[in-house]
């Protein structure tokens, strides 16, 4: 029996904060590809700790809904499953690299796949991309666009950079748009300044977060100049200064998302059958004719 | 367990178990239960699956009061097949066909088809099983009776959730799953689910639209019913609203509940919430006990606090009555550690300013009208209650200056300067 758990940070104050997580977990569910998909969280119940022995299956897959490997990936996650001898070496990783260690958890006595974070996988790029389609309503939009690559920047951890600098570089070479940068919360090059980083009159403005929230939906839309206070709301687009600014809000909340929880599964081993397309498909942006 | 329902003793014991009021005066009648062929067809599968011939005879089938195998030699896939039919103190019937073995079955319909419920509806699945067999007390109670009960339907307590569990006459069980407020309402007045998923968004707001950021807090809404569930989406809904509280109640009663105290909590707290370590400086655990009284007594959390202070230590105030047990100290419980952590390394200080008798009780009654929940309920013009609007409001302009400091005094001597 295959089992996938997806773990969260949540939240005691943002009732949303749960959703986009719930939203994935609906998605695969509907694929029939686990014989059951759970949710856990760091904040909301069931907590890391006590997830897994809610668990049915013999075969289980851990895939954390976060941006980059650091602090919770690699101490807090391991740590509240109880995950038996962890090391971050068992993930070989330079930051970015992370994929799977096979290791007991010892609440349930039994081998979990743990995976790495959505936020550094390959097929992140794709959905980031696909965030720029859904919010501009365009699945061709690239041409004449500029795309912003956001994130929080160093606070406690380098890799949360080096996960927005590998995606955005990936999108630059495949020449769709016609300016990709990678701007931060905390460090230069600043989102702040986002119109002095583009010479294209529409931007698309990406956050590499997983849930909205204080960042995404008061920080960023205050510091770029959206609006003067996140109460008041913003257009979409927004000009500031001579730019056009398409803010997507939190990449996690896109559907495409789900693909990236599969994607983890099946590098570690899992079975999806044709899962995979499946959520390709069906979370398509419609074309517009 | 803070039971929300003034009723809820008339139907339950303390423990939730059901009482025996129904059975005192007349003794319920089983329900007649045709046997359907998904059960009989899963009592040849289960017979083949046992069937090896290198092994001799297979094991029979156990059912409450008798037992079925397959004659010596026979395999239960084949069409000429004989079985032998073993009731409890009583000769066996061999050679039945498999017509035979039917009829014999139809006969004795409660009992297979509660073999079929719980071995092959229900499944193996620890938590999910135990919490189902609890339900109609399937461990204590004969097969008779339960179904005899199930046919007036059984009620348990979950927290502020009433199971109501029922059976079809083909054996099958089916539950509702409410709130407790809402037992005995019509399900046509309620606002009627079928996937238990979409418990989700039931438990994430309570009834004034606040997030509830503790699914074990007793402030779930109700109005709504999950009505005719199978056994493995009443679990759901139960998992859902109440998560992992059925596990770990699971793992209580078989003995192996793994407790995580206090202390070894705090110690294991990183990155922000490291410095909650700090707050133990071995000077005793009162702070604790106060940490308890504020978020686990029963009026703000469900779960029967199980933690204490260290294994040697236990804490000075109640873990509450809960059905299912807390282990460790939750995440709520953690982030406002560490906010009191910080709080509590201040030095007290004397201030001095004055109030009259009734201003102090009138301090009391808003912290104790806050700390219990009650500003909602205090009612706008009724100014006997110290913690009503205008009173708060009338005591804020007599003493507060304008800086908003009580009785003029700074809250930093330094801020004087």
């Amino acid at each position: 029996m295959q089992s996938l758990v997806i773990v969260a940070h949540g939240s005691h104050l943002n009732p949303e904060s749960s959703a986009p997580t719930y939203d994935h977990a609906d998605t695969i569910r509907a694929t029939g590809a686990f014989d059951e998909v759970k949710t856990g969280f760091w904040k909301e119940e069931p907590h890391f700790r006590e997830v897994l022995r809610t668990v049915e299956g013999d075969e289980v897959y851990v895939v954390p809904l976060f941006v980059s490997e650091g602090y919770f990936t690699e101490q807090v996650i391991p740590r509240e499953l109880r995950l038996d001898g962890w090391d971050v070496s068992a993930w070989g990783s330079d930051g970015l690299s992370a994929d799977q260690a096979t290791l007991v958890a010892e609440d349930i006595d039994r081998e979990v796949r743990y995976c790495g974070p959505v936020g550094t996988h390959r097929a992140m790029t794709d959905v980031i991309v696909r965030r720029a389609e859904s919010v501009t309503d365009d699945p061709d939009v690239g041409e004449g666009f500029g795309l912003a690559v956001v994130g929080h920047g160093t606070e406690r951890n380098e890799n949360s950079a080096k996960a927005i600098e590998y995606h955005a570089d990936r999108i630059a070479e495949r020449d769709r748009f016609d300016e990709v940068e990678a701007l931060y919360m905390d460090e230069e090059p600043e989102v702040d300044d986002l119109p002095d980083f583009f010479e294209s009159d529409d931007v698309v403005l990406v956050p590499l977060f997983i849930a909205d929230g204080y960042h995404t939906q008061e920080d960023i839309p205050e510091d770029v100049g959206l609006c003067e206070d996140h109460t008041e709301g913003y257009d979409v687009p927004t000009a500031v200064e001579d730019t056009r600014i398409w803010y997507a809000g939190a990449v996690g909340t896109e559907p495409l998302m789900a693909d990236v929880v599969l994607e983890r599964a099946a590098d570690a081993g899992a079975d999806l059958g044709t899962a995979l397309d499946d959520v390709r498909e069906t979370t398509r942006v419609a074309t517009g004719d | 367990m803070a039971d929300q329902s003034p009723d809820a003793d008339r139907e339950t014991d303390d423990d939730g178990s059901p009482t025996e009021t129904q059975a005192a005066d007349s003794e319920p009648a089983v329900p007649d239960i045709d046997l359907p062929s998904d059960a009989f067809d899963a009592v040849l599968d289960a017979l083949g699956e046992r069937a090896d011939p290198d092994e001799g005879a297979p094991e029979p089938i156990r059912f409450e009061g008798f037992a079925v195998a397959v004659s010596g030699g026979d395999r239960a896939d084949d069409a000429d097949a004989r079985y032998v039919l073993d009731p409890a103190g009583d000769d066996p019937r061999t050679g039945l066909s498999e017509r035979e073995l039917h009829a014999a079955l139809a006969e004795r319909a409660p009992a297979v088809t509660d073999w079929y419920a719980f071995e092959r509806v229900v499944g193996e699945f620890g938590p999910r099983r135990a919490f189902l067999r609890w339900i109609e007390d399937a461990d204590g109670a004969t097969v008779a009776a339960r179904y005899a009960a199930l046919a007036e339907g059984i009620e348990r307590a979950w927290g502020q959730l009433r199971v109501t569990a029922r059976v079809t006459d083909r054996g099958e069980r089916r539950y509702d799953v409410r709130h407790a407020d809402d037992a005995g309402v019509p399900i046509d007045e309620l606002d009627a689910h079928d996937d238990p998923l979409d418990a989700r968004e039931i438990v994430k707001l309570d009834e004034k639209g606040r997030y509830r950021p503790l699914k074990t807090a007793p402030t779930l809404r109700d109005g709504w019913v999950f009505a005719d569930l199978g056994p493995r989406d009443a679990y759901e809904v139960v998992e859902t609203v109440y998560p992992a509280t059925v596990a770990n109640w699971h793992r209580e009663r078989e003995g192996d509940l793994d407790v995580t105290h206090w202390r070894e909590t705090m110690e294991r707290q990183s990155g922000i919430y490291g410095v909650v370590k700090t707050w133990d400086r071995g000077e005793g655990h009162e702070h604790v006990n106060w940490v308890a009284e504020a978020c686990c007594d029963d009026s703000q959390c469900l779960k029967r606090r199980e933690w204490e202070y260290d294994a040697d230590t236990e804490l000075d105030v109640d873990g509450g009555d809960g059905a299912f047990p807390c282990r460790e100290p939750c995440s709520v419980v953690v982030s406002a550690a560490r906010k009191w952590t910080r709080l509590e390394s201040e030095q007290p200080r004397t201030y001095e300013f004055e109030l009259t008798p009734s201003e102090k009780e009138q301090v009391e009654d808003i912290i104790d009208a806050v700390a219990d929940g009650r500003i909602d309920e205090i009612r706008e013009a009724d100014t006997k209650e110290g913690a009503n609007r205008y009173r708060a409001r009338f005591l804020r302009a007599k003493r507060f200056d304008d800086e908003g400091n009580l009785g003029g005094v700074p809250t930093d001597e330094d801020a004087e300067e």
